[in-house]
């Protein structure tokens, strides 16, 4: 694991209990996930049972226990994405890949998620993939998105 | 140096991803090409506000309004602009249903019925550079009260005003803030919500995006007032941007010493640390937020004690929206007078007895113009919708507006003259929330509406309390039931008596409010239920149970002449046919994946 990124995140945030929420953070936006070993190590080096790490990595919507693909897709079902059809093109994208939302290829290439609201509620529906953002996405173009990647 | 024009281009987040910065470089080189570099500078601003029509760009100080550009638009538009002086008709803003295009952005409508307070400086300034804050008049209020007010007198002022919270409860923010300063302790917190959880808001993150200092300052004031040496803000990981800009401001504005120590060398000294949410709608709620910044999972507490009493590592702490405290230095700056001159009611002896300023909104849905919009307090919906928004896209029918995000209800049209105020909204059984207003035209469900957010309130449920945890879900099952076609009329009669149980027994206002989206279309649009209850049959065509697809042979031969593309996208192998011949569906394959409808370029496709 990359046990150097992690320790460099420790250092950034004051060895206190109350950093344990940024300090996963940090964590999940360099892995894309929190694997077993860094959450035990995160554990001992704040001094915040394994347990609450746990109950956090599990409360908070932000954090994933399993790895995301390369390209995770996020679709936007909040409330402008929905009137225009958001679900719609969830099911689309699932079953151009034959995953559902939540799981990941079997090639690690894309994950699938919704995410509430991003903020561009004006070019509704829409879909990001990795750090690109698609908007007014037709759900005849999907396979055409995908094949992008 | 001074330029003889600015281009200011929008770099709001639903811009940026149009490619906005695309054509800002393009610009910046053809204007180099044309030798023009000493002459005419280009800008990236905050939210502009009209993301309908982005991306776009204003040029100042004429305030032209360019919209919808492309890359390769530009080499022309700077062309005849900015070398021959001509206006480039094609690129300017057209209303709806009109011919004549209006150039200058303070004549369109979309802008000319907005009253911008919070919003003052967007589109005007570089909110990375905080010299043009300062240039417009920035933190001359905070000097203000440093050099001239004491706490006492900036509270009296706040509470003059008539402010009250723009984060959805609307408490009158010069009392919470008196409260929290007359609670004795060494130490006393001020905290920026800028979780902003509503799935269809993002006022909070473009205000922050615009205008970063302005919410800064007005954390400046509110410490100085109750006694504050330590700031948080709170802010949603899923929106970079506003974080970037938010450190960046903060930086700067401790290089210049208006945070740290001994700010305009008087008694007072104020530090802001930034903490970010970790995807948790209920981290909004009070309680909840303080338990997450502790480190904690966010559950709510029940407020026997208030947080302005014990809050934040059980000191007496002070949380404000983002919009709320970027109202405070303008309110300094220019009087409670001014601020409470505008809006509905009287605020002098009832702090409850109006609604003052302006309140900002995003504006989604089925309208033309999308967007975000500030207004003053007490302008009536219709206005903002048929107005500002102009009116519903594709010349449908309106049929509710949305406000207050999950917590809040659905109005329907009979009620479109309502005043934006907060008691006129919650009477009706809605609420001014924090900002989110989405508009919903006839080919919506309002039982699939009220279903969405439920099903968002129910999955962010933080599950402490039974009401909330079991409630909602039992609630949920009901609605699923009826968009299947498999409710019944006893139905109703529970899913309403539920609502009701779980209003009043939940431990928080996550619970206690996410029943309004049900209850107003219970009440409102009552008749829907009915259909797909007693007809089986959804109004708004949309719930897929209660739908089939149909082609009509006449436009699939006449017009398309069996065309074939919806049979080549249709992912069931549902429609039979060969080219130049009329196809059919086939329904009991058809997995109404609605595809063959948004290929159909001949409208051949309908919904029954
Ligand atoms: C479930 C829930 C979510 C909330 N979400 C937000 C939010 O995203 N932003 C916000 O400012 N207030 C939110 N609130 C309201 C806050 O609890 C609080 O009332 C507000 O931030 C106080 O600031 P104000 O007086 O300036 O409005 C939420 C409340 C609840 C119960
Ligand atoms: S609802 Fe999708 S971007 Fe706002």
């Amino acid at each position: 694991m990359d046990a150097q990124a992690v320790e460099t995140i420790l250092q950034n945030h004051p060895k206190d209990p109350s950093s344990i929420i940024q300090v996963l953070l940090d964590i999940q936006n360099e892995l894309y996930y929190l694997p077993r070993e860094v959450l035990e190590h995160v554990s001992k080096s704040l001094n915040v049972p394994l347990s609450r790490t746990y109950s956090l990595a599990t409360f908070y919507k932000a954090f994933s226990l399993k790895p995301k693909g390369k390209y995770p897709i996020a679709v936007c079902t909040g409330t402008a994405c929905h009137v225009q059809g958001a679900v719609r093109i969830l099911e689309q994208i699932e079953r151009e890949l034959s995953i559902k939302e939540g799981e990941t290829t079997p090639d690690k290439k894309f994950s699938v998620e919704t995410v509430r609201c991003l903020g561009c509620c004006g070019l509704a529906p829409v879909v990001t993939v990795g750090k690109n953002l698609h908007g007014k996405v037709p759900m005849a173009k999907v396979s055409k998105i995908l094949k992008q990647y | 140096m001074a330029y003889r024009t600015y281009l200011m281009v929008c770099a709001g987040t639903g811009c940026v991803a149009n490619q906005s910065m695309k054509i800002k470089d393009k610009l910046e080189s053809e204007i180099r090409k044309r030798g023009l570099q000493d002459e005419v500078s280009v800008v990236t601003t905050g939210c502009n506000g009209f993301c309908a029509v982005g991306p776009l760009m204003v040029v100042q100080p004429d305030g032209i309004f360019y919209q919808l550009l492309k890359e390769t638009d530009i080499p022309f538009l700077v062309e005849e602009h900015f070398v021959k002086g001509r206006l480039v008709k094609e690129l300017l803003y057209t209303p709806p249903r009109e011919k004549a295009p209006i150039p200058k952005m303070s004549d369109i409508p979309f802008f000319a019925d907005q009253t911008l307070i919070v919003l003052r400086n967007r589109g005007l300034i570089n909110p990375e550079n905080i010299d043009e804050y300062i240039a417009r008049g920035g933190y001359q209020a905070l000097a203000k009260v440093l050099t001239l007010m004491t706490p006492d007198q900036v509270i009296q002022e706040i509470k003059a005003s008539g402010l009250r919270g723009r984060g959805g409860g609307g408490f009158p923010t010069g009392i919470k803030w008196e409260t929290c300063k007359n609670v004795p302790s060494d130490t006393h917190y001020v905290i920026c919500n800028a979780d902003e959880g509503d799935p269809g808001a993002f006022m909070d993150r473009s205000t922050i995006e615009s205008d970063p200092h302005a919410v800064i300052e007005g954390m400046l004031i509110g410490a100085y007032a109750i006694g504050s040496r330590e700031g948080y803000v709170y802010i949603r990981n899923e929106y970079p941007i506003a974080l970037e800009r938010l450190q960046v401001a903060i930086k700067q504005a401790r290089e210049y010493g208006l945070l740290g120590q001994k700010i305009f060398n008087k008694d007072f000294d104020f530090e802001i640390r930034i903490v970010r949410g970790a995807g948790a709608f209920v981290c909004g709620e009070s309680t909840a937020l303080m338990a997450s910044i502790e480190g904690r999972p966010g559950e709510p507490r029940a407020k026997y004690v208030h947080t302005v009493e014990r809050g934040l590592w059980d000191k007496p702490t002070c949380l404000n929206n983002v919009e709320t405290w970027a109202n405070v230095p303008q309110i300094i700056e220019k009087g409670a007078g001014w601020f409470s001159s505008i809006g509905t009611g009287d605020v002098t002896s009832d702090a409850w007895g109006g609604s003052k300023g302006t309140k900002v909104f995003s504006l989604a849905g089925k309208v033309n113009n999308t967007g975000l919009i500030e207004v003053p307090m007490g302008i009536t919906l219709r206005k903002i919708i048929f107005d500002i928004g102009g009116g519903i896209k594709d010349g449908k029918k309106f049929k509710a507006v949305q406000t207050g995000g999950p917590s809040g209800g659905f109005i329907p049209e009979s009620l479109l003259d309502l005043p934006v105020d907060y008691e006129e909204l919650t009477k009706v059984g809605s609420m001014m929330g924090s900002g989110g207003m989405v508009v919903a035209d006839e080919n919506n469900c309002m039982v699939d509406m009220a279903k969405y957010f439920l099903a968002f309130t129910q999955a962010e449920s933080c599950g402490k309390c039974v009401p909330c945890r079991e409630g909602t879900k039992r609630m949920l099952d009901i609605l699923e039931k009826i968009t299947v076609g498999k409710g019944t009329e006893e139905d109703l009669v529970l899913l309403e008596e539920l609502s009701n149980m779980v209003v009043e027994s939940s431990l928080c206002a996550l619970g206690g409010s996410a029943p309004n989206p049900v209850l107003t279309t219970l009440k409102y649009f009552r008749e829907e239920y009915e259909a797909h209850v007693k007809d089986k049959h959804c109004p708004g065509h949309s719930c897929r149970e209660l739908i089939q697809y149909i082609i009509d042979p006449e436009l699939c031969l006449g017009k398309g002449h069996g065309c074939h593309v919806c049979a080549k996208n249709c992912p069931d192998g549902a429609i039979v046919g060969e080219t130049k011949q009329v196809h059919t569906i086939d329904v009991m394959k058809c997995g109404k994946c609605g595809i063959c409808y948004d290929v159909c370029k001949f409208d051949a496709i309908h919904i029954e």
